[in-house]
């Protein structure tokens, strides 16, 4: 079985994000990137069905500037076999990173294709269920445990008030949420080999697709900041505040 | 302008965060219809003909929909929303699953997660998780959007006198099935309705323990959360954690107990009105945002705060 996997270069999670001061956006120069946690889940999830037995070919693609081979790379360290760039510098939103990704699927044919639940930056929580929608596949979201069995997955998923799980014909697309799995570290021999994998690079006009978006960021600012109240010396001081004070119990 | 509301319920009750999401509604103007789809789910669908400003309730109520799946729901969706200009839902679980789908099949944007809307194509959403906000125009013909409920306030649930008709159509994609469900069992509120809020952090030591924020959350009717260090360390499970990964709460009172602060912890909270911090570290971040702060060891706070109530 092939398996896709979909991964986007964004800002380092460990790295305070500041927003730039004439609020067009967020400072974004000579900050360190890496890959988006939850694609670094999917990557781990597709190796950890290769080493079962049940993934025979893990094909990795991003979409982005040149620079994104290196989240590329990372996923071929970890196991990935080939992977796919598909290099813009123009920003790419959901539904149109979702018609790229459903081109790739077109020619790739994967019988399942698995990407984060959503990336850091943007937030959107998007890209999954568009591509399933417009490849017609069925779609396990916010995965916590994935089973592949004969020509069906199930997809038990975190949903508001416990878990979920959903059988869904193959080929399908899973999102992963933080606990499906912990994602290995590469080693440095498979640093070395993956820089021998084939990349492939393709443009958004070789898939056929317009990447012009029809959201228009117009304004970004920090978020109100909170300020510290005051230390209360006690329980029976905290309990009059909030009584007489604040008045919410 | 024409709205199409996704109602959030359970197949037996009106979720209430449906209200929040009727009060966006309200803040972008114009007729607003209501959509339940589920099986059974009649008694949600004359919940929703109740609220305050809701024209007309749609009822789909067919097996296909009884548990939400994404497939199904979403082909509905889209087939309705060709009418409207825009199409609602909140960005629960629910809606974050199905809502893409429906802007995908109509070939627009999604707007995810608002905090506030500006005006009909102009909207406001937090990203890179509440560290920055954004405010975002969209130039589609439908706008497909999904709300933070805690944002909004509710709309009345009472007063309304909308009809309700039923839908026939049944979209049933046949690719995906339900198999199994294991819901947390609680007679307290939900996290993200709770009026209170109590959780714990890694300094609770063990699930045991979360016990005494139970005592205390029954006193106050409030709900009891966690930080990811206390579900990360298996204290409590993970539908539990409040914070940019698990849940977004905005109570009138959040009491933070033995939790430090961390960021991602913040981005899930710091839009509650009135904070609380207990911790035995004066120098925890989290005191920078509480609004009371107890440096205290919280297995002696809690149980007297527990007898002062």
């Amino acid at each position: 079985m092939k398996v896709l996997v979909a991964v986007k270069r964004v800002i380092d999670y460990n790295v305070k994000v500041r927003v730039k001061a004439d609020n067009t956006g967020v400072d974004l120069t000579n900050i360190k990137m890496a890959m988006n946690p939850f694609c670094e889940i999917a990557v781990e999830e597709a190796v950890r069905l290769k080493e079962k037995g049940v993934a025979s070919e893990i094909v990795v693609v991003s979409i982005g500037p040149k620079v994104a081979q290196e989240q590329i790379r990372t996923a071929l360290a970890l196991g990935a076999d080939r992977g796919i760039l598909i290099e813009t510098d123009e920003e790419v939103q959901s539904l149109q990173a979702a018609k790229l990704l459903k081109a790739v699927v077109d020619e790739e044919q994967p019988q399942l294709v698995i990407l984060g639940k959503q990336s850091i930056d943007s937030d959107n929580n998007q890209t999954g269920q568009m591509l399933a929608a417009l490849a017609g596949m069925p779609q396990g979201t916010f995965a916590s445990e994935v089973v592949v069995e004969g020509d069906k997955v199930n997809v038990t998923r975190e949903v508001d008030g416990g878990l979920m799980t959903v059988g869904l014909n193959l080929p399908a697309v899973v999102t992963t949420d933080l606990r499906l799995n912990e994602p290995r570290y590469a080693s440095l021999p498979n640093i070395m080999k993956a820089k021998k994998k084939p990349l492939d690079t393709k443009s958004p006009a070789d898939l056929g697709v317009d990447i012009a978006p029809s959201l228009k960021i117009t304004r970004v600012e920090e978020p109100p900041v909170r300020s510290a109240g005051i230390k209360v010396a006690d329980v029976a001081e905290l309990v009059d505040k909030l009584k007489n004070e604040a008045k919410v119990i | 302008m024409s709205i199409l509301v996704i109602a959030d319920h359970d197949n037996q009750e009106l979720k209430p965060v449906t209200l929040n999401v009727l009060n966006a509604a309200k803040a972008i103007g114009g007729d607003i219809d209501v959509l339940v789809a589920g099986e059974g789910c009649g008694a949600a669908a004359e919940a929703a003909a109740k609220a305050e400003g809701v024209s007309k309730v749609l009822l789909a109520d067919n097996a296909a929909y009884a548990h939400h799946l994404a497939e199904n729901l979403s082909a509905l969706v889209a087939d309705l929303g060709k009418g409207y200009t825009h199409i609602i839902t909140s960005a629960g679980t629910t809606g974050k699953d199905f809502m893409p789908r429906v802007a995908a099949l109509l070939d627009v944007a999604q707007i995810s997660d608002i905090i506030k809307v500006e005006s009909d194509n102009t909207f406001v959403r937090p990203i890179y998780a509440g560290n920055a906000i954004a405010t975002v125009e969209s130039s589609d013909a439908i706008k497909v959007i999904t709300v933070r409920g805690t944002a909004f306030d509710p709309v009345a649930a009472e007063g309304g006198s909308a009809s309700v008709e039923a839908v026939d159509a049944v979209h049933d994609a046949g690719i995906s099935a339900f198999v199994s469900e294991e819901m947390a069992q609680s007679d307290r509120p939900e996290l993200t309705a709770a009026s209170i809020v109590i959780s714990g952090g890694r300094g609770m030591q063990n699930g045991e323990n979360f016990k005494i924020l139970e005592s205390v959350a029954d006193k106050l009717g409030a709900a009891v959360g966690a930080s990811r260090a206390a579900v990360d360390a298996g204290f409590v499970p993970n539908d539990m954690q409040v914070g940019q990964t698990g849940k977004i709460v905005a109570p009138n009172l959040y009491i933070a107990v033995g939790i430090s602060g961390a960021i991602q912890h913040l981005a899930g909270m710091s839009g509650s009105k009135v904070i609380v911090a207990i911790n035995k570290d004066e120098e925890a971040p989290i005191f920078q945002v509480a609004d009371y702060g107890l440096v205290a060891d919280l297995f002696e706070a809690v149980p007297e705060l527990d007898a002062a109530l």
